[in-house]
């Protein structure tokens, strides 16, 4: 199997971990945001809570959720790998170099928006999954069967005004991350044609704004409502 | 036009390298870029001091030899090659500043010259098609669409500059070694190495220590000839099939 290590190790084969990995990514928020605006139902969280306790307790999404586990680092490590790989390309920098005449600020900054994602996620995983999964949660009960309670830890978390404000900006920089990287994965996989890349390209456009906007919208939301 | 220059100055690979600064006067708006060159040195050859090497050669935009990073783009500030740029691009009393190509697989051999012979290693490992030898053989023989033979010209038109790598925040070498292995890889002609000319020439490509591709565009923006990464998605779909399916395990 010489060859699909070394496949894997090529600097082609390294983007296309990235890109495979980035569309599962992209696929996940998918799912994630379609569970997450039940939080936006005004009965005080019933159906979110319900939702939450058939995702713990469905066997085949917690395999998914391993895998989307490994894939993140997977995707975080290979951009390290990569990142290393490319600087080491060039040891001797240009003085002066106009890099906004040939290409966007998202396309050259991903490692940095990365970064920035990487920390929402430890303190996303922290707040939410981490309190689910081993805090002590409050409980409701609805038709006889007791389930944590887990709008609770919600809703607490989004009357602060602070951690608001972290979501909905960190949603903005997942916007720039995924302006480049939805399109960009496609065209690594090779997918490029005069038919398809142009619509592409604007799924992956509408994409980035229209998904990190919903998810932004549901913390505003929430936290009006305790206003 | 009189004009300040700031250019890199280096005495050979090993040398640190450096900036300095020159005055040109009297230069002509129609000049070339490589024109404006030459009338510093021969200033310079008069005073006795050392003139400032670059590459060139057709100066017409057709043999990929001129490089220079003019102003923070390569080929400066329009897309074309250095030598097709004139002095009307810039304005009077203007600081230009111009850097050799910087990567690691083109090392600087002094001055302004770099070595871009990664880039004939990368051809010379799969870059070539097997012909018949003995009689001439007919005109259209082989059937070609026209819409096949444009891409493929297109792809052909690289002329190995070296802009691409250049201007890729990664120093990557995608575009240079996807235009060639699409030129190919289109053609009937193409068929006979298609697989192990995608395996070889991108195993070279990271053999010599180009970066990998962000899908930044920026090569594109700044190739002189306008080459599309189109041809980059068609490396990777024409590595990847290859790598699946070829005997080389």
């Amino acid at each position: 199997m010489s060859w699909v290590s070394k496949t894997l190790n090529s600097t082609l084969g390294k983007k296309l971990l990235m890109a495979l990995t980035g569309l599962f990514l992209i696929l996940f928020l998918v799912v994630h945001l379609a569970g997450n605006l039940q939080l936006l139902i005004s009965d005080n969280g019933e159906s979110f809570n319900i939702y939450a306790h058939s995702m713990a307790n469905n066997p085949l999404i917690k395999v998914v959720s391993y895998g989307n586990f490994a894939f993140i680092l997977l995707h975080v490590i290979y951009s390290i790998i990569l990142t290393r790989q490319n600087k080491k390309s060039r040891p001797v920098g240009y003085a002066i170099s106009r890099p906004q005449n040939n290409s966007s600020w998202s396309s050259r900054n991903m490692g940095i928006l990365g970064t920035i994602l990487l920390i929402f996620i430890l303190v996303h995983l922290r707040g939410f999954w981490y309190e689910f999964k081993f805090g002590e949660l409050p409980t409701a009960v609805y038709e006889g069967i007791t389930y944590k309670n887990v709008f609770v830890i919600v809703s607490e978390a989004y009357s602060n005004v602070f951690y608001v404000a972290f979501y909905v900006i960190c949603m903005g920089f997942l916007g720039f991350h995924l302006s480049h990287g939805f399109a960009s994965a496609f065209q690594t996989l090779g997918l490029n044609h005069t038919k398809y890349s142009p619509l592409i390209q604007k799924v992956g456009f509408g994409f980035s704004i229209i998904v990190p906007a919903l998810f932004a919208l549901i913390p505003l939301v929430m936290y009006i409502q305790t206003l | 036009m009189n004009l300040t220059l700031k250019i890199w100055r280096q005495k050979n690979h090993s040398d640190k390298g450096g900036f300095k600064e020159y005055k040109v006067t009297d230069i002509s708006k129609d000049m070339s870029f490589l024109e404006m060159l030459d009338v510093l040195n021969e200033q310079l050859t008069e005073k006795g001091e050392d003139p400032v090497h670059f590459d060139h050669d057709c100066r017409e935009g057709i043999c990929g030899m001129c490089s220079l990073y003019i102003n923070g783009n390569p080929h400066g500030p329009l897309q074309t090659t250095t030598c097709q740029l004139h002095m009307r691009s810039f304005n009077d009393g203007e600081t230009i500043t111009i850097e050799p190509w910087r990567a690691k697989s083109f090392p600087v051999v002094k001055d302004l010259v770099t070595d871009r012979s990664a880039f004939d290693r990368i051809i010379q490992a799969g870059g070539y098609v097997s012909v018949n030898t003995g009689g001439v053989p007919d005109a259209n023989e082989i059937p070609i669409t026209k819409t096949i033979a444009d891409m493929a010209m297109d792809a052909a038109q690289c002329i190995g500059c070296g802009a691409c790598v250049a201007a890729c925040k990664n120093a990557s070498a995608m575009l240079f070694t996807s235009a060639k292995v699409s030129q190919l890889a289109l053609l009937p002609q193409g068929q006979v190495e298609r697989k192990t000319r995608a395996e070889k020439m991108v195993a070279q490509m990271d053999a010599e220590g180009f970066g990998a591709c962000t899908n930044t565009g920026a090569c594109e923006a700044e190739c002189p000839k306008g080459i599309s990464i189109s041809n980059i998605a068609r490396m990777n779909r024409e590595y990847f099939s290859a790598v699946v399916s070829s005997q080389n395990v």
